[in-house]
């Protein structure tokens, strides 16, 4: 039995081992008396992956699987609470901490342990790791123009000497999300622009500083049909134009097989499923992922004639008490049909295993001896 | 088959500041009795104002200024306000609110919420609603027990279930749904249109379902209208739409939407924006964005032509001049 192993080879941009990030609930008064333990939200729970240069890599899952935590979590917009975060640096971010006074923690591979630099010292890392957020209705400050929004990051870490200069690097940027012309679009203020273009702004915000690692957090699921396509299209170019690597976050598994090239499927905080996007959605082997994809409608007018069989029952438990063993076990249908693998199921938490190349699903149904 | 509900020509303006916004501007459409009608379109094409519009519910600025809706031989824009609230509101025509999750009142449990329309329509005692709210909720795959909790106690997909089961308190002929499903996770949206689907055939009730998601609307409508700038662009039966979209905006918002099987194709998209309500471009509405323009298209407004049988389109490269 072969299991997903997260060691970096030689074109992995970022891998992460037993990534953990839990959110602390408050305590009441009574729960500080009674000495009852603090209790966390186990909104990333231990999870491997790797991502190589190049890669549309996807996160996919429900809301609340944790999959936007992941994404935030591994560049640094969250502290995480356990793990190891490898990324592999270029050169002038090496430089750029050691003109600062600062050895960053490097692992056996050569790779930064991103988790674990201090607060103090991670600015740098916005110059290479950067976020494209969901609601381009409240990600942009509506007091600012848009090339004051463009112009923060520039003065924040210095680039531009000159308002000129800095107003060359804005015109760029916007006419690289074809935002043109730019001088256009520079003094308007977001509520001028429509939902397509606030969106090219927040792409823009996050090229602004040539970084090459974005991680793009439902950038399309607040938009119209219409345009959905246009944004994808052009997160597409960027990635080649620039040589960018992408984690795309999204609840919209036919938007990650247009996009993404490998997919993670998020159950509550773990990777249930993980592979090449194709492999996964035409062959998912996880009985949640089945679910999920039964559950997607499609535009083929005989789906009214039929009610949808999706194969799963309950709802998703809470990520404060976890369920043990498995954490989808009290909503499998496929652990009723096989009653024999209760003790592993309810007990044992599986790990991910290959079940073909480079396909890894964590359940207890593959599990060879 | 008979028709419920026609609806004749009906136009909803917004008196606002800035001008006149004509958010619904000359629909038309027909609905028979136990057929579910989609009405597609993208955010501000106005296919919220008009379920608000059927349920005469339109929010200030707002004013219904023309146009008929027959339902029973009745014209019900026609009617008092108390007539239509007594006779016709919740009771031949009740609504699944958008955002149904935050619909529901936080102080009430959701079993007194359904419950209130039953007793103030039939003038039943609190513990008779009550019996009819637990068949309702078991209806709708909910636990009866459930009608005593307060909605903060419940999932999504259970509140808007509820929101369901309040829908049909009064065994209404026609149910509107306006974006039933927004806010959920697939799994649950998946299993809220199972339960509208088999509700609907159980029942034999008429729905309007309105939506942004042309794949949800293929798993209900029978009939499904394509609205774009306040105006009908596309009227026809489910395969007419999908398989045969005829109008331009149609057909582009068909081929942008990713597919989970087949060959992955590159998407298209529709470029340019919609335009401003309060003061839309003459002639036909889509002609800035739409790549088949001809010169009519920017002078005089389409009419609707049919093209086979019981399949509308409002679009100059299928009329003749």
């Amino acid at each position: 039995m072969k299991l997903f192993d997260p060691t970096p080879d030689k074109d992995t941009i970022m891998y992460a081992k037993g990534l953990k990030m839990w959110f602390p609930l408050r305590r009441g008064i009574t729960d500080i008396i009674k000495r009852r333990p603090r209790l966390y939200v186990h909104a990333v729970d231990g999870i491997d992956f790797k991502i190589q240069e190049g890669d549309v890599f996807g996160f996919a899952g429900e809301s609340g699987c944790g999959k936007t935590t992941t994404g935030k979590a591994v560049i640094r917009l969250y502290d995480p609470t356990g793990g190891v975060v490898g990324y592999k640096p270029r050169k002038k971010l090496l430089e750029e901490w050691s003109s600062m006074g600062y050895e960053p923690p490097m692992d056996e591979h050569g790779y930064v342990d991103l988790a674990k630099i201090p607060r103090k010292y991670t600015r740098p890392l916005r110059k290479e790791l950067q976020m494209i957020f969901q609601d381009p209705y409240g990600t942009l400050n509506p007091r600012f123009t848009i090339f004051e929004i463009l112009e923060e990051p520039l003065l924040i870490h210095g680039i531009g000497e000159t308002r000129e200069e800095r107003e060359d690097i804005v015109a760029k940027a916007l006419e690289a999300v074809k935002l043109v012309p730019p001088e256009e679009f520079m003094y308007r203020y977001p509520h001028m622009l429509s939902g397509g273009q606030r969106q090219r702004v927040v792409i823009a915000r996050a090229m602004i500083l040539n970084p090459r690692f974005i991680v793009a957090d439902e950038p399309v699921s607040m938009l119209d049909v219409s345009i959905r396509a246009e944004i994808l299209e052009l997160l597409l170019d960027l990635k080649r134009q620039f040589k960018l690597t992408y984690i795309f976050i999204t609840h919209d598994l036919a938007v990650a097989r247009y996009i993404t090239n490998k997919i993670a499927i998020m159950y509550l905080g773990k990777i249930v499923e993980l592979g090449e996007t194709r492999r996964v959605l035409e062959n998912p082997l996880h009985p949640y992922t089945k679910a999920l994809i039964a559950a997607i409608p499609e535009p083929d007018p005989r789906n009214r004639l039929r009610l949808r069989d999706i194969p799963i029952k309950g709802e998703v438990p809470s990520a404060v008490f976890v369920p043990p063993g498995c954490r989808f076990h009290p909503r499998c249908v496929a652990l009723d049909q096989n009653p024999q693998l209760k003790p592993s199921c309810t007990q044992k938490e599986p790990p991910l295993i290959e079940v073909e190349p480079n396909h890894y699903v964590a359940c207890w149904l593959y599990a060879k001896k | 088959m008979s028709t419920l509900l026609e609806v004749r020509d009906v136009k909803t303006y917004f008196y606002t500041m800035k001008g006149v916004v004509k958010a619904v501007d000359g629909i038309s459409f027909k609905l028979n009795k136990g057929e579910v009608l989609g009405i597609a379109g993208e955010s501000g094409c106005g296919k919220s104002t008009l379920a608000y519009t059927i349920m005469r519910l339109v929010p200030p600025p707002g004013k219904i200024v023309g146009g008929e809706i027959i339902m029973e031989g009745k014209n019900i824009l026609k009617l008092s306000e108390e007539e239509f609230r007594k006779q016709y509101r919740w009771k031949k025509i009740s609504m699944v609110f958008q955002g149904a999750m935050n619909a529901l009142n936080p102080v009430y449990t959701v079993g007194f919420q359904i419950a209130e329309a039953i007793m103030y329509h039939e003038g039943l005692s609190k513990r008779e609603a009550m019996a009819r709210v637990y068949k309702l909720l078991q209806l709708v795959g909910i636990d009866p027990k459930r009608a005593h909790s307060y909605p903060h106690e419940l999932s999504g997909g259970m509140k808007q279930r509820v929101m369901i089961a309040m829908a049909l308190a009064l065994n209404p002929p026609l149910v509107i749904a306006d974006e039933p499903t927004t806010a959920l996770d697939v799994v649950v949206q998946a299993q809220v249109m199972n339960v509208l689907k088999k509700l609907q055939r159980e029942l034999k009730m008429s729905i309007i379902m309105i939506t942004h998601d042309l794949s949800l609307i293929a798993e209900i409508a029978d009939k499904i209208a394509v609205l774009y700038a306040g105006k009908l662009v596309e009227f026809g039966t489910a395969e007419q739409i999908f398989l045969n979209p005829q109008h331009p905006y149609t057909r582009g918002l068909i081929n942008s939407i990713p597919r989970l099987r087949g060959d992955i194709k590159k998407l298209e998209w529709i470029p340019g924006l919609p335009p401003d309500l309060s003061n839309p471009p003459p002639g036909c509405r889509f002609h800035p964005r739409c790549k088949y323009r001809m010169d009519i298209c920017s002078k005089e407004e389409p009419p609707v032509v049919e093209v086979e049988p019981g399949h509308y389109v409002a679009c100059w490269l299928h009329a003749k001049k």
